[in-house]
Order: C-alpha cells, then sequence, then structure tokens
C-alpha cells in the first residue's frame, strides 16, 4: 500500500465533516466509476446523525430557535466540536457557549442558551447512576442538638443551576402548547432562576428555587453543615427551616446525611 | 419506582437463558417497553445497541433490566472501531465489558467497521481496505476484545458505499480469515450482502457461496433505502427505517435454506413502527426459519 494510505482512516477522516475537502483520491466505485456521490454517502452519514442527536438532546432549544436557525446552529457547532465521546448521549456539552459565541443566542435572545445549557443537565441526570434518595429516617435518626453538624451528600443526579434568565418558566414556556408567544413574553419578564434538577428515582424534575431555597441548596450541596446553611439562609425573607429540610427529602437532591463530631 | 444497580459477582446467572435457536428477535427500543411487557409472546429476544447502555443509571439500565429478566438479550457494539489503525479505546472496553457482565447477552456483537480517528467519534460505521496490513490489526482488536469480555464475539458484515483502490482481500476471504485467526464468529447481516452487492456490481447469492455460513451465530435484517451514485445508478443505503425488502428477505431464505435457522434479528432503528409492526418482521423470519427447520430439507 502506498505509503500516503497506509493510515487510511488518517486521509478518508477530514473530509467527513467538512465539505469543502475533497473525496479521498484513493476511494473509488466499482468498474472505474467515480467515488464522489458515494463518499457523500458517509459524510451526510456522520452529519445526519450528529445532526439528529443535537435535535432529540436540545428540544426545547430547537423550538426557541425555530428550525432553520437551530439547524444552521447545530450545523456550525457539530463541524466546530465534534464528539470525542463515543457515547452520543454525552454530546452537547458546550452547545450554550456555542450559542452565544456565535451569535444564535445574543442580545434579547440570550435567554436560549440558558434553556440549552439546562438540556444538557437535563440529560446528564437522566443518565446519572441510581441511589435511593435521602430517606426521611435517617434525618429523624439525628439527635435535635447535633442536627445543625449534620452534612447532606448530594445525589448524583442532582444539580443546582445558577442562570441568568428565568430558565425555569422559559422552559415550560416553550412547552406550553396554546400560546407559545405569550407565555414566553411573561417568562422573559420574570427575574433570574436557579434551577434545581433532580433525578429521585426515573423521573427528572426541574424547578426554581426560591433565594432563601437557593441559599439553603448552595450552602448544602457545597458540603456546608445544616446550621452554617441555615445561617446564610435565614438572611432572605421568609426562611422557614422545616419547609426547607422538607424540601431536603421532598426534591430527592440528597443521598445521604452525616453528623460532623468535631464540633 | 426505585431501581439499584444489581449486585457484582453475583453467580450463577441471574437471569434466564433463553434458547435461542429457531428464534428471531427484534431490536428494543424505549418506546416498545410497555407493550413487549404486556404481550405474552413478544419475540424470541430483544438486541440493544451497547453504547446507548454506558451510562451509569437511570431509565435505560431500569428498561433493559426488565427486559432481560424476562428475555435472552442481544449485544451489539457500534463503536468500538475495531476497523481502525488507532488501538481501542481502554475505558470503551472496559464499560463494554461491564455491560456483558451484567446482562449476561446471549449474542454479543460488532462491526467490522472504524468510527473513531484520533479523539474524534464519527457516529457512523466508516469502511476500511481489505489489505494484510489492516486484517492484522482487526485481529488484534478482535483478540483484545474477546479477552475483555472473556467470551468470543460475532463479527458483523458492513454495508459499503465505495471501494478502496489498496484493497488486495475480498471481503468475504478477509472476514473469514479474520474468523479463523480470532476465533470469532460471524454476524451475517443480509441486508448488508444486498446493499453492497447492489452498490458494487457483484452477486449476493456468490457472496454467501464465498461466506463461511459455519460461522455465523446471528443473522440480521433491515430496510434500506436508494439513491443515486455518481452516474444515475441506485445506490442503497443501509438505513434501518423501514420493513426488510423481498429480495432481502429472497436472500435470506437462501441463507436458511443451506445452513439451517440461525438466530434472526430484525433491526429497526430510525422511523420506528409500533410494536407490531416490527414484531410481525420477527414473525416473519420465525416463519422462514420453521420452513427450513429440517436438515434433509435443505442443501449444502
Amino acid at each position: 500500500m502506498p505509503e500516503h494510505h497506509a493510515d487510511f482512516a488518517a486521509a478518508f477522516a477530514p473530509g467527513l465533516l467538512d465539505p469543502d475537502q475533497p473525496t479521498p483520491d484513493f476511494v473509488t466505485g466499482h468498474s472505474g466509476k467515480a467515488a464522489n456521490l458515494r463518499f457523500n454517502v458517509y459524510r451526510n452519514n456522520v452529519t445526519a446523525s450528529l445532526l439528529a442527536a443535537v435535535g432529540e438532546i436540545f428540544p426545547l432549544t430547537r423550538r426557541a430557535l425555530g428550525e432553520d436557525a437551530f439547524r444552521a446552529a447545530a450545523l456550525t457547532f457539530v463541524r466546530d466540536h465534534p464528539p470525542t465521546s463515543k457515547l452520543v448521549f454525552e454530546f452537547g456539552h458546550g452547545f450554550d457557549r456555542h450559542l452565544a459565541d456565535r451569535g444564535f443566542a445574543a442580545g434579547d435572545r440570550g435567554w436560549i442558551a440558558d434553556v440549552a445549557l439546562l438540556e444538557r443537565i437535563w440529560l446528564d441526570a437522566y443518565h446519572a447512576a441510581d441511589e435511593d434518595p435521602l430517606a426521611p429516617a435517617a434525618l429523624g435518626a439525628i439527635p435535635p442538638e447535633k442536627l445543625g453538624a449534620a452534612v447532606f451528600r448530594t445525589h448524583p443526579a442532582a444539580r443546582l443551576v445558577a442562570c441568568r434568565t428565568a430558565v425555569v418558566s422559559l422552559m415550560a414556556a416553550l412547552k406550553s402548547g396554546d400560546d407559545t408567544d405569550a407565555a414566553l413574553g411573561k417568562a422573559r419578564e420574570r427575574p433570574a432562576e436557579t434551577a434545581l434538577v433532580t433525578r429521585p428515582a426515573l423521573a427528572v424534575d426541574v424547578r426554581a428555587l426560591d433565594d432563601a431555597a437557593v441559599a439553603f441548596f448552595a450552602a448544602l450541596v457545597a458540603g456546608k453543615p445544616l446550621g452554617e446553611a441555615a445561617g446564610e439562609a435565614s438572611i432572605h425573607e421568609g426562611f422557614d427551616l422545616a419547609a426547607a429540610l422538607g424540601a431536603v427529602l421532598e426534591t430527592g437532591a440528597f443521598a445521604s446525611v452525616d453528623v460532623e463530631e468535631s464540633s | 419506582m426505585t431501581h439499584s444497580t444489581p449486585p457484582e459477582d453475583v453467580s450463577p446467572s441471574r437471569f434466564p437463558a433463553g434458547p435461542l435457536a429457531g428464534r428471531a428477535g427484534a431490536s428494543f427500543k424505549p418506546q416498545h417497553l410497555q407493550a413487549i411487557l404486556d404481550d405474552p409472546a413478544p419475540a424470541g429476544f430483544f438486541e440493544v445497541h451497547a453504547e446507548n447502555y454506558m451510562g451509569a443509571g437511570g431509565p435505560p439500565h431500569a428498561a433493559l433490566k426488565r427486559i432481560r429478566e424476562r428475555h435472552p438479550v442481544s449485544l451489539h457494539g457500534v463503536c468500538m472501531s475495531i476497523g481502525g489503525l488507532q488501538p481501542l479505546d481502554e475505558t470503551h472496553l472496559a464499560r463494554f465489558a461491564a455491560l456483558v457482565k451484567r446482562y449476561e447477552p446471549a449474542l454479543v456483537s460488532e462491526h467490522l467497521a472504524w468510527s473513531t480517528h484520533e479523539t474524534t467519534y464519527y457516529n457512523d460505521l466508516l469502511p476500511l481496505p481489505y489489505t494484510d496490513a489492516t486484517l492484522a490489526r482487526v485481529v488484534d482488536h478482535i483478540d483484545q476484545v474477546q479477552s475483555a469480555i472473556g467470551r468470543p464475539i460475532l463479527l458483523e458484515n458492513p454495508s459499503t458505499y465505495l471501494l478502496f483502490e489498496d484493497s488486495t482481500w475480498e471481503e468475504t476471504d478477509f472476514i473469514r480469515e479474520v474468523a479463523r485467526r480470532s476465533g470469532c464468529g460471524l454476524l451475517l447481516d443480509v441486508n448488508n450482502v444486498f446493499v453492497s452487492a447492489t452498490n458494487h456490481a457483484f452477486s449476493p447469492t456468490d457472496y454467501l457461496d464465498r461466506f463461511p455460513l459455519d460461522l455465523v451465530g446471528e443473522i440480521h435484517l433491515a430496510g434500506h433505502d436508494e439513491q443515486r451514485d455518481d452516474e444515475g445508478d441506485p445506490l442503497l443505503i443501509d438505513s434501518h427505517d423501514g420493513p426488510v425488502a423481498d429480495d432481502v428477505w429472497n436472500l435470506y431464505e437462501t441463507v436458511i435454506r443451506r445452513a439451517g435457522p440461525i438466530p434472526t434479528l430484525v433491526e429497526w432503528d430510525s422511523d420506528i413502527p409500533d410494536w407490531p409492526v416490527l414484531k410481525a418482521e420477527a414473525g416473519a423470519a420465525e416463519a422462514i426459519m420453521r420452513t427450513w427447520d429440517q436438515p434433509e430439507q435443505r442443501y449444502a
């Protein structure tokens, strides 16, 4: 085999995602037939399958951008950032930044990047490791005087995502079938939201937390003991420790609890 | 419902074995889960693409566990890149081996193709030239996979759309030699034979004459699309998005008539129909196998 053909993949690969690359000169059809449209089958398979993956991972982003803009955004993303993981469900990290950087979600469309970010995190939660969420009994077993030293371990699926826009409301608006434009208009006027993403069993849940709950959950996720988390949350109006502990259990955001002995 | 990871290192089998002789199976698609669970006799086995179950947890594993509790499963890898020159991805190989251990599949298969170059994953089954050098590399890679999972794999013949000027082996001879040197079995994709035969103007029955049918542990059937090549002639695309074509059914019957019943899988990966449609395709394959299940009916 000629030396330049020995690494056939090195010569075959560049054209797969770059339409300006010519058909490799060592491929052919039978009986001397040309291989341009034949090579294009591979180009099309690669590009179309990756575009389809982006479309499946980001259905609400697609709805928000519209079909043409989404396709253009996905195509540039696939070409600029082709997958490095063989697991297609891991593809698409950084699509939110791509949308912002390449002007697809700029200016008053900046919120669309937040939707993309949260859709990607949704899929991470979907595939996260299985673990039973913290049981009420585990919390109940801690003597009241030691509760302040309780430290929580975050559930494998749980993520707290601070966004610049009302991302949870915007996603709900995109899902509302009736009058999406009106719902989006309202959601865009809402203040920024922090999303809590959880999957205590098999269903992914995305909800917006109020400021007190954000402070409380953020402190717990950071590994701070309950007493300290409550202190940080209590500067926000309406913080209620009992309700916050109820949310800790109900959301499934945590998997276990321990009491720090050194106090 | 909650779902916990199955315990490790539990033996003997935690799942029913389920003989596959004379049985046809179907691609398992998550949207069919409930219909399959509600069906008293859904199919002989279910095949999954291994990579879709390489996440840590969540609904994919919960669904596959429920299927596996009732049915034999075939684990079909699509991105090991066995046909590439670069070393196999050790992380991916370990994930593949873990799936084999976890689900105890009746069949394990991969493709004669490559999909990764350097660090980019192209998400397609890409072709390779058939040379002494690629043959040696493919054999090494299969050895590595078989060592990792502790059992032989079935290697699938590809659909291809172009040829390499550098190829010095016929595909059938290449595959036969790979099997001889590596000890792997073969997955004969009859639709791929028909697609490649059309695209490269050879006779599909001649191909089958040269193919080592005695090494075939599984057959694949699927639908294909038709495009045109540079000269305007038909170019078939292995699309898995429709029913099996009549020509492919005829070719399948030729194989079964010669070789007897072989576990057969109907693949359907996009434009997925309701479960009864896919089930009927698998049923049609079983009907053909029943017709030719007595050795005296067959000819060599």
